[in-house]
């Protein structure tokens, strides 16, 4: 790990702050100290933390949380919908979900999957991929990739849009939808409904599957740089099931070392706060999560698509599973910890959430009226935790007798890879700010890494006439230097 | 002229409110318009512009003119860190990608904010600028063309992008 984190003087450093926008709730800003040599002596992204949230929950009805907390992010509501949800059916005491009520859960999940991976790497990711790096060599070689794929803008937008029909029809509308209740669903998926969603799903599968040759055909275009790009090794975490598959919906949590050796597997998450410390520090209202048993020092760990497909067995379907053992291959035995592997592990992520929801959809039991589950008697507390696009999201609740929320701790996946996100970026930062002078080309290699994680910056919210990014050099003494605009 | 007319905003989230109260109120007064609401602007939104002949954005906005601006679009490409919002104008270039064909004409009308804490309403200033902004759909819909709104548009304060 590079030694990034604090300056030693850092008073006779030059400042350079890269702020996306200070928007109302949240907002993130990369500060960089560089020497009179452009030498790095510290990096830090600092992101706001979602400490609001919890407040905003708390004296609320626990039967309503589920729907409440869509509002706490608007990019993915689905993911807190379920998350909220799972805490619920404790609480409220329920039993194993019926057949029908997992099915459709799931195929809720692999539906906001597949649409918020589609959005992330259509919309955010292929633009850098296919047009930000700056070696001729390699742009020539990717004009003829971005050449063989025509339709990408296309094909994103309607695998965007397919996966929004799943939420639809699922959840009833296309946001503030109430599908998930506690102790199961709230409506059945009508035959018609099903049929809808089927008769595209071949396609998206399809178009899933050559978005994963597309990031392939890129990496061959530059291996090295690829793998080295913002490479920080870390420990890494994942939901899997029984069988040792990635399952984003349900199971046990497995944790592997940066060379991948076991520490821990199936852990049961509602001990979560038995193996997790959540540290704070002075620059950062945002919390650093790390494994307890490894110290703060080494428990930092990273989740999402790139930790996912490492740290599991297998994938539970043929072509992502395929495309994982491909992807795997490149590290010859090692993991892979670079930031531009994200989005390959995304797209097979991708590929494996249309797959699955495709067998939901051939599935009978997918449009059954058996909805809720047997109830018993109402519990004090509930943890639910899912495998959300962007890493493991952690709900936890404790209800009084008269049914109100008196505690609520979320740790949503931005928080799990806070450490992991500043890491990368000081890998980026040593690697190609030193010595050289600061233009805006080169600090666009430090969003480049953010946004493989793409972190909840301003989550929920939004509103014109906001900046979407501010370049300041400072003098040693704080003086500005220059003030560089980007997006205006 | 067929018209979409798309608000989008937390509605707890006090000022962030502004565009879907204004999609609200329309869709009571015009049911038959063709409406989209939701919590942000995301790449899918360039289809629900598919067939329309105008397009009118509704949103909440920070540090913009008040009491609002009202605005002509043109496609743009966001430069951005992450996937969570999208401008109107980076959904007409989306639309522009994956139509091959430029966007119907579109405007902006963008009501000052001031507060956009989570769990607040409308604040008093907010409140207030929604009837102004309110009086000024009803001009809009008292005379739909792309010509009108043009002028009326050229009449406004623009739609300047300042730091928050």
């Amino acid at each position: 790990m590079l030694n990034l984190e604090t300056a030693q003087s850092p008073h006779k450093l030059r400042r350079v702050a890269i702020e996306p926008v200070s928007r109302v709730e949240g907002h993130g800003k990369v500060t960089i100290l560089l020497d009179e040599e452009n030498r790095v002596h510290q990096v830090r992204l600092h992101i706001v933390e979602f400490r609001g949230f919890e407040v905003f929950i708390e004296g609320r009805p626990f039967w309503e949380v589920p729907v409440t907390v869509q509002r706490l992010c608007g990019i993915c509501p689905v993911s807190h919908h379920i998350a909220a949800g799972k805490a619920m059916d404790i609480v409220a005491g329920y039993g194993p979900l019926t057949p029908t009520a997992e099915k459709l859960r799931r195929l809720l999940h692999y539906g906001q999957l597949v649409q918020s991976h589609a959005l992330h790497f259509f919309h955010l990711a292929s633009p850098d991929l296919l047009f930000g790096f700056d070696s001729e060599v390699s742009k020539r070689n990717i004009v003829g990739v971005a050449a063989a794929f025509p339709d990408l803008a296309k094909r994103g937008v309607m695998t965007r849009k397919w996966g929004q029909e799943v939420i639809r029809h699922i959840v009833g509308k296309r946001i503030h939808g109430t599908g998930v209740i506690p102790g199961g669903m709230n409506k059945p998926l009508h035959v018609d409904e099903r049929d809808t969603l089927r008769r595209d799903v071949d396609e998206i599968v399809g178009w899933a599957r050559e978005s994963v040759d597309l990031v392939a055909s890129l990496y061959e275009t530059n291996p090295d740089f690829y793998k080295r790009f913002g490479e920080a090794r870390s420990n890494m975490m994942g939901l899997v099931n029984t069988a040792g598959e990635t399952d984003y919906y349900h199971g046990g949590l497995r944790a592997q070392d940066a060379d991948g050796a076991p520490i821990f597997d199936h852990v049961d998450y509602t001990t979560y706060q038995d193996v997790f410390q959540e540290e704070t520090k002075p620059w950062s209202y945002m919390k650093f999560p790390h494994i307890k048993a490894l110290g703060a020092e080494n428990g930092s760990y990273r989740v999402g698509p790139l930790a996912r497909v490492q740290v599991a067995d297998r994938l539970s379907t043929p072509l992502a599973e395929d495309q994982r053992r491909k992807f795997v291959a490149v590290g010859q035995g090692k993991p892979l910890h670079g930031a531009l592997m994200f989005h390959w592990a995304r797209m097979i992520e991708m590929l494996n959430a249309a797959e699955m929801a495709r067998d939901l959809l051939n599935d009978s039991d997918i449009v059954g009226t058996d909805l809720m589950a047997d109830k018993g008697p109402r519990r004090g507390e509930g943890v639910g935790v899912i495998e959300a696009p962007r890493g493991t999201l952690f709900h936890h609740y404790k209800v009084s007798d008269d049914d109100l929320v008196t505690y609520c701790n979320l740790i949503v996946s931005t928080t799990n890879n806070n450490q992991a996100m500043n890491e990368s970026i000081r890998a980026v930062a040593a690697r190609f700010l030193t010595g050289r002078e600061v233009t805006e080309g080169l600090l666009n290699h430090i969003e480049v890494a953010i946004r493989a994680y793409d972190p909840c910056l301003s989550c929920a919210t939004h509103a014109l006439g906001q900046m979407p990014l501010e370049v300041d050099i400072l003098d040693a003494d704080g003086a500005l230097v220059s003030r560089g605009r980007k997006g205006d | 002229m067929r018209l979409v007319v798309l608000g989008w905003g937390n509605d707890s989230r006090g000022d962030d409110a502004l565009g879907p109260a204004l999609l609200d109120r329309i869709a009571a007064a015009w049911p038959d318009l063709p409406m989209v609401d939701d919590y942000q602007l995301q790449i899918e939104h360039a289809l629900d512009l598919v067939e329309a002949d105008c397009a009118l954005f509704l949103d909440a906005g920070k540090d913009t003119p008040a009491p609002f601006a009202f605005s002509r679009l043109a496609p743009k490409r966001d430069a951005t860190h992450s996937t969570h919002a999208l401008s109107p104008e980076a959904v007409l270039d989306v639309y522009l990608q994956v139509r091959g064909e430029a966007p119907p004409p579109a405007f902006a009308l963008c009501v000052r904010g001031e507060s956009f804490e989570l769990g607040e309403g409308l604040s008093r200033d907010g409140v207030a600028r929604l009837e102004i902004a309110w009086d000024f759909v009803k001009t809009l819909m008292a005379e739909q063309s792309v010509e009108a709104w043009d002028r009326l548009a050229r009449q406004s304060a623009p739609l300047v992008r300042v730091p928050a």
